[in-house]
């Protein structure tokens, strides 16, 4: 590698910094102009985007009241912990197990766990749908179908971001372990797993978010009256309730606050780790 | 009992095998079979005969080209001053540019529609205009990450010995920076093509009423066509597998490439 990086590259054309800081703002002003805008007005009692509004906090009260709204939420929640819970146990064993097995094992779970990543969602709840409720007969109301469905999603993003750290780990680690007396599945527990931790940690984080930003496994597999926030919002933006509609609104606000919450906690660790490491 | 590490990896093979691959092999049985469970060529015929379904695949492929090419002249003008600028804290503002992802996308698109249902008064006014900006505000961070890491982790000492070989900076950016980004291009277009032909959820809410390939799926579910669903998902299927070997295909090339430079 050369000790230059490619920030050097940029600094040299001074002349062109107008345009791009120009393009960087547009950039901003699309991605988050229609989001800021939605969360000003959800502080108001418009029911669309232009009215002259007043100020009124009826759309934050529906949100934190609405037993509908309340199921939702939760019912969302849950499916997310429950569903990454297993997807991280099953994509963490799955890697460990791929990563220390023969070459053929190794290439037939990577080639497997391929399949969920690159094919199109839409494909992938219909397939589960018309295996697991259809030839199989499994009640839908169950939950099993959506469950599964949830990890079949998930699962294969948890095995990739393990995978990396079993690569990176120093492999006479485990060995030394072994040598100084420890049982396999004890050299497993407390040498190979904390070096994974990181991995297995955002494989989990990139599960939640799998599972809370689906619509299309949930639509095919769901009970009929369970609702995630994706099919509810859909359903609602196809109804004229009002109510419910600007009250999203303030949902979306507060998804937002809590993401933007977490991204600065997230950048603050990671530079006080940095600063650690300088001293 | 004998522990060993690699029998830990049995749980997750087989959940693959029972979830992943048995749900295809049903696709290709319900695909090619009828009501009665004979085989039938007519669910395939049905589909490239009937002139509804080829428009509907061409109006998909229409609509994901437009998009992808709009995420790539967004992302990749975007990317490029990100990974070149002199900003020190540039994990942060790739965070911000990321963030959006991690708000629901239906909430996302509601806001992209009452923006629009603002500016526009009736959103059946431009039903394929609506959907390349609600599917390309869906999307664009899916296209940014790939092609901000591809050209972030770029050796600039390509850029120097091009600069030191006489190239002015135009010529070195098409002839070294382009083509050693295009990985991160390609997979952009991967994380972006194919949802842009299935992701009917989005025009839905647009009030965008064209049928688009998911669609169809969503169509034959509600009406219980399990055999027309499976083949509707055979052929996106088979349009996934052709693009992961077109692009396994160009990696392999690219990967030649560098090793040649």
């Amino acid at each position: 590698m050369s000790k230059y990086s490619m920030s050097e590259v940029g600094s040299r054309k001074k002349s062109s910094s107008v345009v791009r800081a120009v393009f960087f703002v547009f950039m901003l002003l699309v991605l988050y102009m229609p989001i800021l805008i939605l969360a000003l007005y959800s502080f108001t009692d418009a029911t669309n985007i232009g009215a002259t509004p007043s100020f009124t906090l009826r759309n934050y009260h529906t949100l934190f009241t609405s037993e509908d709204l309340r199921t939702m939420i939760i019912g969302t929640l849950s499916l997310a912990v429950g569903s990454s819970v297993i997807a991280t146990i099953l994509g963490t064993m799955g890697a460990i197990g791929a990563f220390y097995s023969k070459n053929r094992m190794r290439r037939a779970i990577a080639s497997m766990n391929q399949i969920p990543v690159v094919n199109a969602d839409v494909v992938t709840g219909f397939s589960v749908c018309v295996l697991l409720v259809v030839v199989l007969g499994i009640n839908k109301e169950t939950y099993i179908p959506l469950v599964i469905g949830h990890v079949v999603l998930s699962a294969p993003f948890v095995y990739l971001s393990v995978l990396p750290k079993l690569k990176q780990m120093d492999p006479s680690l485990y060995e030394a372990a072994l040598d100084l007396g420890a049982t396999p599945f004890c050299a497993l527990r407390q040498v190979v797993l904390p070096q994974l931790m990181s991995g297995i940690v955002s494989g989990f984080g990139l599960a939640i978010t799998l599972s809370l930003d689906d619509y299309f496994i949930a639509t095919y597999t769901k009970p009929a009256t369970f609702n995630t926030i994706s099919t509810y919002v859909v359903n609602a933006t196809k109804g004229s309730n009002t109510t419910i509609k600007t009250a999203l609104w303030a949902l979306s606000t507060v998804i937002f606050l809590i993401v933007l919450l977490i991204v600065i906690i997230g950048n603050l660790r990671t530079r006080r780790r940095e600063l650690r490491r300088e001293e | 009992m004998h522990f060993s590490r690699k029998s830990l990896g049995i749980p997750y093979a087989v959940f693959l095998l029972l979830f992943v691959i048995a749900p295809l092999l049903v696709l290709f049985y319900y695909a090619f079979t009828d009501g009665s469970g004979q085989f039938t060529l007519t669910n395939l015929t049905g589909f490239f005969m009937n002139p509804n379904t080829m428009g509907t695949m061409v109006y998909s492929f229409a609509l994901a080209t437009v998009t992808t090419v709009v995420c790539v002249a967004l992302a990749y003008p975007l990317s490029y001053i990100l990974a070149t600028s002199r900003i020190k804290s540039k994990t942060l503002v790739i965070m911000i540019f990321v963030m959006p992802m991690w708000i629901n996308f239906s909430l996302r698109i509601t806001a992209m529609k009452e923006i629009l249902s603002a500016i526009e008064g009736n959103l059946a006014m431009h039903p394929f205009l609506n959907a390349v900006i609600g599917m390309t505000y869906d999307f664009l961070p899916f296209m940014i990450l790939p092609i901000y890491t591809a050209i972030a982790k770029l050796d600039p000492a390509y850029l120097e010995a091009a600069e030191d070989l006489g190239a002015n900076p135009r010529s070195a950016f098409f002839k070294v920076t382009l083509p050693l980004s295009m990985p991160g291009v390609i997979s952009g277009v991967m994380m972006v093509f194919l949802p842009a032909m299935t992701n009917y959820v989005v025009l839905d809410m647009l009030y965008n009423s064209t049928y688009i390939m998911g669609s169809l799926i969503g169509s034959y579910f509600a009406a219980y066509n399990w055999h027309g669903g499976s083949m509707i998902a055979l052929i996106l299927l088979g349009i996934i597998c052709l693009f992961t070997y077109l692009s396994d295909t160009r990696e392999d090339a690219s990967a030649r490439g560098g090793a040649v430079l």
